[in-house]
C-alpha cells in the first residue's frame, strides 16, 4: 500500500474494486524467522517449490529457485523439506 | 386518506406490501408467527401475481445469505423471520449491513427460547440492535403495511444503503385482523421507484465483496459504517414525511401523546403503545399530566428528539418487553438513560419489564405504572429502578 487511506476515502460496503490487488499487499513482514537459500548446496529437486504454501519460492531457469521475501511468512517448511539443507534458518525477522 | 379500506392481519398486510413493492427475490424460511408472510408470498409467486424468484431455503442462515447475494447483485430483496430464526441468522445480520445491502426483513417479534414460546417479546428485535440494521417498529397492521413500503425506499436510498427490519408484534399484530388502507399498485410505483443498484455484481467487471480485513483497515470500515447509520436518520425522516404527505397517514421517528405538558411519561415500543395512550387519554381527562412516547424508529436511536420530548418531564417509565440479564437495565431503558445522561436537566427514570412471552399488558397495568411514575415525580426518588409487571410474585 502506497498510502494508508482514511475511512472517508474507502469505497463503501467493504469492497475491493480492483481485482487481484492482493499482489500489492505485501505480507513478508509477518515473518519472524528468515530462510536463506544457499545455491552452492542446491540439487534442484524443487521440493521447496512444491511445498511452499504461499507460494513464495520462485522457480527460475534450469530449476534453480529464489525466495520471494515480499510474501514469505517464514513458516520454515522449505528448510524442513530440503534434503540437502540448502535453506538454513538465518537470523531473525525483518525484510530481506 | 389515500388507499382503499380493507381488512387484513399483520402478516397478510406485510406480504401484500412486499408484492406491491415488486421485489425480485424472496428467500425465507417459515417460522411462527411469521409463517403467513412466507406462505402468502409463495402463493403470489406461484400464481403469477408477483414476478420474483422465491428461494425455499433450508434454514434462516441460508435465507439471509441468499438475500445478501441477491441484494449485491442488484435485486430488491425481502425476507421474514422471528425469534429463533433471527438467532440463526445472526452472523449474517452483521454481514448484510457491513456490505451495505438493502435487504428488507419483517420480524414477527417472538420470545427467544427457553422455555419455548411462540408469542410476543422483543428479544429478537433487541438482539439485532447492534448489528447495523435500521429497525422500525409497527404499532398496528396499518403501520406494518406502511412501514414495509417505506423500508424499501429507506434501505435503497443512496444516502442510506443499509438493510431494514420492520418489527411487528407476534400474534398481536401478525394474526389480528384489522382495518387498513392499502394503496393502489400505481401509487406504490409512484412512491417506490425501482431499485438503482450501487456497484452490483458484474461478471465482466469482477470486484471483491467482504474480503479479509485486518487491523490495518477493519476499524476504518467500521468507522465508515457507523457514519452511514448516523447519516441514515435524515433520509428516514424525509421519507416518513414524504410518505405522510403522499398518503395522509402521519409517520415520524417518534410518536408523542400529551407530551406538550406531561410531567410523567411512558416510553414504549410496538403494539402496546396503543394501550398506553388509551390509558393516558383517560388519565388526562381527569387532569393528570401524563404522556406517552413510542418509537417508530428504534435504530438509529432518535436521541435528539427524545431529549427534546422529555424536556420538563419529571419521571419516565421505560417499558421493556424483554430482559437483558445482568445489565443495569433492560434494552430500551439503557438507550434512554444513555441518551439523557449528559443533559443538564433530565427526568428520573425507572424500568418496567412487561409482557414477556405474550403476557398481556392491560390498561390497569399501565395505570399502575403511571401511578408509580407520579410517585417518583412527587418524591424525587426512584425506590425501585426496575419493576416487573403482570407477573405472579
Amino acid at each position: 500500500m502506497s498510502k494508508w487511506r482514511t475511512w472517508r476515502e474507502l469505497p463503501i460496503g467493504v469492497v475491493i474494486p480492483e481485482p487481484g490487488n492482493s499482489v500489492t499487499y505485501k505480507t513478508g513482514n509477518w515473518r519472524a524467522l528468515r530462510p536463506v537459500y544457499d545455491k552452492s548446496k542446491c540439487v534442484r529437486c524443487l521440493m521447496c517449490w512444491v511445498h511452499c504454501p504461499e507460494p513464495a519460492i520462485r522457480r527460475l531457469d534450469d530449476d534453480w529457485v529464489e525466495i520471494d521475501y515480499d510474501f514469505c511468512k517464514g513458516c520454515g517448511i522449505c528448510a524442513n523439506v530440503c534434503p540437502v539443507k540448502a535453506i538454513p534458518w538465518y537470523g531473525r525477522g525483518g525484510r530481506a | 386518506m389515500r388507499g382503499k379500506l380493507t381488512g387484513m392481519n399483520g402478516n397478510t398486510a406485510v406480504a401484500y406490501a412486499v408484492k406491491q413493492a415488486e421485489v425480485d427475490v424472496i428467500a425465507a424460511y417459515p417460522i411462527t408467527p411469521q409463517t403467513i408472510i412466507v406462505e402468502r408470498l409463495s402463493e403470489y409467486v406461484n400464481n403469477g401475481e408477483l414476478n420474483a424468484a422465491f428461494i425455499p431455503v433450508e434454514s434462516e442462515h441460508t435465507a439471509l445469505s441468499a438475500c445478501v447475494g441477491a441484494s449485491l447483485a442488484g435485486a430488491r430483496v425481502f425476507t421474514a423471520t422471528a425469534s429463533q430464526g433471527l438467532a440463526l441468522m445472526y452472523e449474517i445480520l452483521w454481514i448484510a449491513s457491513a456490505l451495505r445491502t438493502t435487504v428488507v426483513m419483517a420480524l414477527a417479534n417472538r420470545a427467544l427460547s427457553a422455555p419455548i414460546n411462540i408469542h410476543c417479546s422483543h428479544d429478537d428485535a433487541y438482539a439485532a440492535r447492534d448489528t447495523g440494521w435500521i429497525e422500525l417498529f409497527a404499532e398496528n397492521v396499518q403501520e406494518a403495511y406502511d412501514l414495509t413500503l417505506q423500508a424499501f425506499r429507506i434501505s435503497e436510498d443512496k444516502r442510506v444503503l443499509l438493510p431494514t427490519i420492520v418489527n411487528l408484534d407476534g400474534f398481536i399484530l401478525t394474526h389480528s385482523l384489522e382495518g387498513l388502507y392499502v394503496l393502489d399498485d400505481k401509487d406504490v410505483k409512484e412512491f417506490l421507484p425501482p431499485k438503482e443498484p450501487v456497484l452490483p455484481i458484474d461478471p465482466d467487471n469482477p470486484i471483491t465483496y467482504g474480503p479479509l480485513d485486518l487491523y490495518d483497515y477493519y476499524i476504518e470500515h467500521k468507522r465508515q459504517q457507523a457514519e452511514a447509520m448516523k447519516n441514515s436518520y435524515g433520509p428516514i425522516k424525509e421519507i416518513h414525511r414524504k410518505y405522510s404527505e403522499f398518503t395522509g397517514r402521519k409517520y415520524a421517528p417518534l410518536k408523542t401523546f400529551g407530551m406538550e405538558d406531561a410531567e410523567v411519561a411512558m416510553m414504549i415500543l410496538g403494539s402496546s403503545a396503543g394501550t398506553a395512550r388509551y390509558v393516558a387519554r383517560k388519565l388526562r381527562k381527569n387532569g393528570k399530566k401524563v404522556g406517552v412516547i413510542s418509537l417508530t424508529v428504534y435504530r438509529p436511536f432518535p436521541v435528539d428528539e427524545i431529549r427534546e420530548a422529555l424536556k420538563g418531564v419529571k419521571a419516565v417509565a421505560v417499558m421493556d418487553r424483554s430482559y437483558s440479564f445482568g445489565s443495569p437495565g433492560a434494552q430500551l431503558y439503557m438507550d434512554v438513560a444513555a441518551a439523557l445522561y449528559n443533559e443538564k436537566e433530565r427526568p428520573l427514570l425507572f424500568n418496567v419489564i412487561y409482557g414477556l412471552g405474550g403476557r398481556d399488558l392491560k390498561p390497569e397495568h399501565v395505570a399502575w405504572v403511571f401511578e408509580k411514575a407520579e410517585e417518583v415525580a412527587r418524591t424525587g426518588e426512584v425506590r425501585e429502578p426496575q419493576i416487573w409487571i403482570g407477573v405472579r410474585e
